[in-house]
């Protein structure tokens, strides 16, 4: 194998004048944390409105919320960020658009906003089967104390069916920290970008890919255990995870 | 900008997009899609066969595939694929692999991982006595897998099985990022060449919804039906 | 640095001379040969060097003189036929596609210098370039120092990004410097307002604006990043006997005039897909370059 292995250069200094190889990944690092939790919070807001609609008795409800999945399912996260970021300002007035571009950090928000929409479909679609899957006897309940529909979600239904898909959420979390390395193509430089430009400033392709290969399994194993943990502490008793 | 749009680009370069990206893209899919099934059934009988180091190496690739972003995954294997080629035949130089193999190979290593799971779900949803049956009857393991297990746990997962096809559909545009010309990569060019991003990227989020929906749309129904005859 | 390139240079004549002979082929040349094919990367959008036509097929003038390569290649390996294979690349990915062997010449607009000597190496020089950027006239920006607190895109993999990333910690500029996947796109944001400026080879920029939907709102800066730099054609490094048959291909071409044809073609007349003409005529530096023929990676061996 002809290449030059060179595992030092990670403590080799990067021409940004911003310390070391190292700390650009690290900052790569940082960078992917706090997209990935902005979207995050953005999937889980948007999410949890829509699979609540998704449930609701109303037919025009439940179609909306079909609408807003569908639409955000069947697109590949790629394109809908080139939506965002090429299109989306084009279409805008001129001032709005040209607002929007000069955004200082435009790559960062619409990285944040685009990967939550996407994953807000899926939050959605999980929130919806969770409440799906409870007894219809919690609802019948809740309306025979005299509960308003508001209250009985609020009350009942979602703080019981957040529960039961933590599971599947942790692993929704999990794909929103990947999801955001689909936004170097618009010019973020998170973990993924940093690892490739070190590896055009440094030429060590292997030795840059490897670190951010071993950050991301970190992360995994830091979200998951963290998750464990948080499960064991909500687990709802009687059901198959609680003890 | 919006007063000025010319969506004549689009039909100038349709069989471009079509005959050359739409091919790409449609072949890959396909064929991640059959080897990435193989393999990660390959993978799901290995989880379950009940030897514990071959299980954990199985789970071990599947935890490690699904910890990383697929945009780095298809970046390592660009860049390794010829190394591994040469380690494993043993040849003094890298062997030469093209863009469509590599990303081939990227996405069936990827998509097993996923898929390895479905399937893993489908063979332990089969009840025990099936497999006893089997044993009983004299079957060989193989012989139990072949024609009692795998052809009813694919036929169980079949709908999810299609949908995650659909993600992988959906998925195989990220190639953009080696400027090879599949779909995207086709409208892309166009795009930039002419400086019509609007008007390409609007076609192909048109284009990649539409088949996602018509193929979604496919799932729903197949599922209805198999649900009928449980 | 230099003393890197001069052992490579001595390698290469002392293996090229010991293999010339031999009957066993090593490296690239016994690849080509086992597999009757050769694999050339090229560019999406380095006009006039390596772009795609209105077909989508790779043409420009590092793709005639590559042609020029592989007719020599075809003659020395004595093959009747020889297939072209065409894989396309990045900035970004023309390196390591090339190190693991997915191409055997990268014919675009690579800027040969020391460093990536330590990875690659070039065939003689095709072309002498500056690094500079272009920006709107209505933005205003008439030196290095306007470019401030703004956002500047350049293209990933470049020398020319890690020049003004080297520039913008210097000089404390506090550039948001984004990178694009190749120079159309990075030229579209210039043109969409994304960025204020283009930081590329100045060559670059001027078929970039020649073949905007706006040429004359445009405008290259005069001071620049770096030297006029060579550009050369890259082939796999440790490759000594490859090498030696691209030297002697290119040469002939530079020497025999045949380059200079070449390069009017592209730089002085009209030129696919929209007609355009460069109008750049050859510089005395390249002039004398291709007279005396030469692969270094020296900006300042040129002059």
């Amino acid at each position: 194998m002809n290449y030059n292995w060179n595992w030092g250069i990670f403590f080799e200094p990067n021409p940004m004048g911003t310390g070391t190889y190292l700390d650009m990944l690290l900052s790569g690092l940082w960078l992917t944390i706090r997209t990935a939790l902005l979207a995050w919070i953005i999937a889980l807001v948007c999410g949890s409105i829509v699979g609540v609609l998704r449930t609701l008795p109303s037919k025009t409800a439940q179609w909306i919320g079909f609408l807003y999945v569908e639409f955000f399912r069947n697109m590949p996260l790629l394109v809908q960020l080139f939506l965002w970021f090429f299109v989306l300002p084009e279409l805008l007035p001129r001032a709005a658009g040209l607002w929007l571009k000069q955004l200082p950090n435009a790559p960062f928000w619409t990285a944040a906003i685009g990967v939550g929409l996407f994953m807000s479909a899926r939050v959605a679609v999980q929130l919806g089967a969770g409440i799906a899957s409870l007894p219809r006897g919690q609802k019948q309940a809740a309306t025979a104390l005299g509960l308003t529909t508001g209250q009985t979600y609020r009350y009942v239904l979602l703080p019981l069916a957040f529960r039961i898909i933590l599971p599947p959420l942790t692993s929704e979390f999990l794909n929103t920290i990947k999801n955001t390395a689909v936004a170097i193509t618009i010019g973020l430089i998170e973990l993924t970008g940093q690892a490739r430009s070190m590896q055009e400033f440094s030429f060590q392709v292997f030795e840059a890919f490897t670190a951010a290969t071993v950050i991301y399994l970190l992360i995994n194993i830091v979200v998951v255990t963290g998750m464990r943990f948080l499960e064991r502490r909500v687990a709802i008793p009687g059901y198959i995870s609680g003890k | 900008m919006f007063s000025t749009l010319d969506f004549d680009v689009i039909r100038r370069s349709l069989g471009y997009l079509f005959y050359e990206g739409m091919t790409f893209t449609l072949t890959l899919t396909a064929l991640s899609a059959f080897g990435g099934l193989v393999f990660g059934t390959l993978i799901a009988l290995m989880r379950l066969s009940g030897y514990g180091l071959l299980g954990r190496i199985a789970g071990l690739y599947v935890d490690f595939m699904r910890s990383l972003p697929l945009v780095l995954v298809i970046f390592w294997f660009y860049f390794l694929v010829p190394y591994i080629g040469q380690w494993l035949t043993g040849a003094s130089r890298p062997i030469k692999v093209g863009a469509f193999s590599s990303s081939l190979i990227t996405f069936i290593m990827f998509e097993a991982a996923y898929f390895s799971e479905i399937m893993r779900a489908g063979i332990q949803s089969i009840s025990k006595g099936q497999p006893a049956a089997a044993n009983a009857l004299g079957m060989t393991y193989s012989q139990t897998m072949r024609y009692v297990v795998l052809p009813q746990a694919f036929r169980n997962m079949l709908p999810v099985l299609l949908t995650q096809t659909i993600v992988l559909f959906q998925d195989t545009s990220l190639v953009y990022v080696l400027s090879i010309t599949d779909f995207l990569g086709a409208a892309s060019k166009v795009a930039q060449r002419d400086g019509r991003l609007v008007e390409m990227y609007l076609f192909a989020a048109v284009v990649y919804f539409t088949i996602s929906c018509i193929a979604s749309w496919g799932v729903r129904r197949l599922q209805a039906r198999i649900s009928i005859v449980r | 640095m230099k003393r890197s390139y001069i052992i490579g240079l001595a390698l290469a004549a002392a293996v090229g001379a010991g293999t010339a002979n031999a009957q066993e082929l090593t490296g690239t040349l016994k690849n080509i040969k086992e597999t009757g094919t050769i694999t050339l990367g090229h560019r999406d959008s380095s006009i006039p060097f390596s772009y795609l036509d209105d077909n989508q097929k790779p043409i420009g003038y590092a793709m005639d003189i590559c042609m020029k390569i592989v007719d020599a290649v075809k003659k020395e390996l004595k093959l009747d036929k020889l297939e072209v294979k065409l894989n396309p690349v990045t900035s970004a990915t023309r390196i390591p596609l090339m190190a693991n062997g997915t191409i055997d010449l990268e014919c675009g607009s690579t800027t040969n210098n020391a460093e990536r000597q330590k990875q690659v190496w070039f065939t003689n020089t095709h072309f002498l370039t500056a690094s500079r950027y272009v920006s709107k006239k209505a933005s205003k920006i008439e030196k290095i120092d306007d470019l401030k607190g703004k956002s500047v895109v350049s293209t990933a993999g470049t020398t020319n990004i890690k020049q003004l990333t080297e520039a913008n910690a210097a000089r404390n500029l506090n550039i948001n410097i984004i990178p694009a996947k190749d120079h159309a796109e990075a030229f579209l944001m210039v043109e969409t307002d994304r960025a204020v400026a283009f930081v590329m080879d100045d060559i670059l920029l001027s078929s970039l604006v020649a073949g905007s939907k706006a040429p004359g709102d445009y405008v290259i800066s005069k001071d620049a990043f770096s030297k006029p730099e060579p550009y050369g054609i890259m082939l796999r490094k440790d490759d000594a006997a490859f090498k030696k048959v691209v030297d002697a291909a290119t040469a002939a071409v530079y020497t025999g005039g045949e380059g200079q044809k070449i390069y009017d073609k592209w730089f002085t007349q009209k030129i696919p897909p929209k007609g355009l003409n460069l109008a750049t005529p050859i510089s005395p530096e390249l002039k004398n370059e291709f007279a005396k023929p030469s692969d270094s990676p020296d900006p300042d061996s040129y002059k």
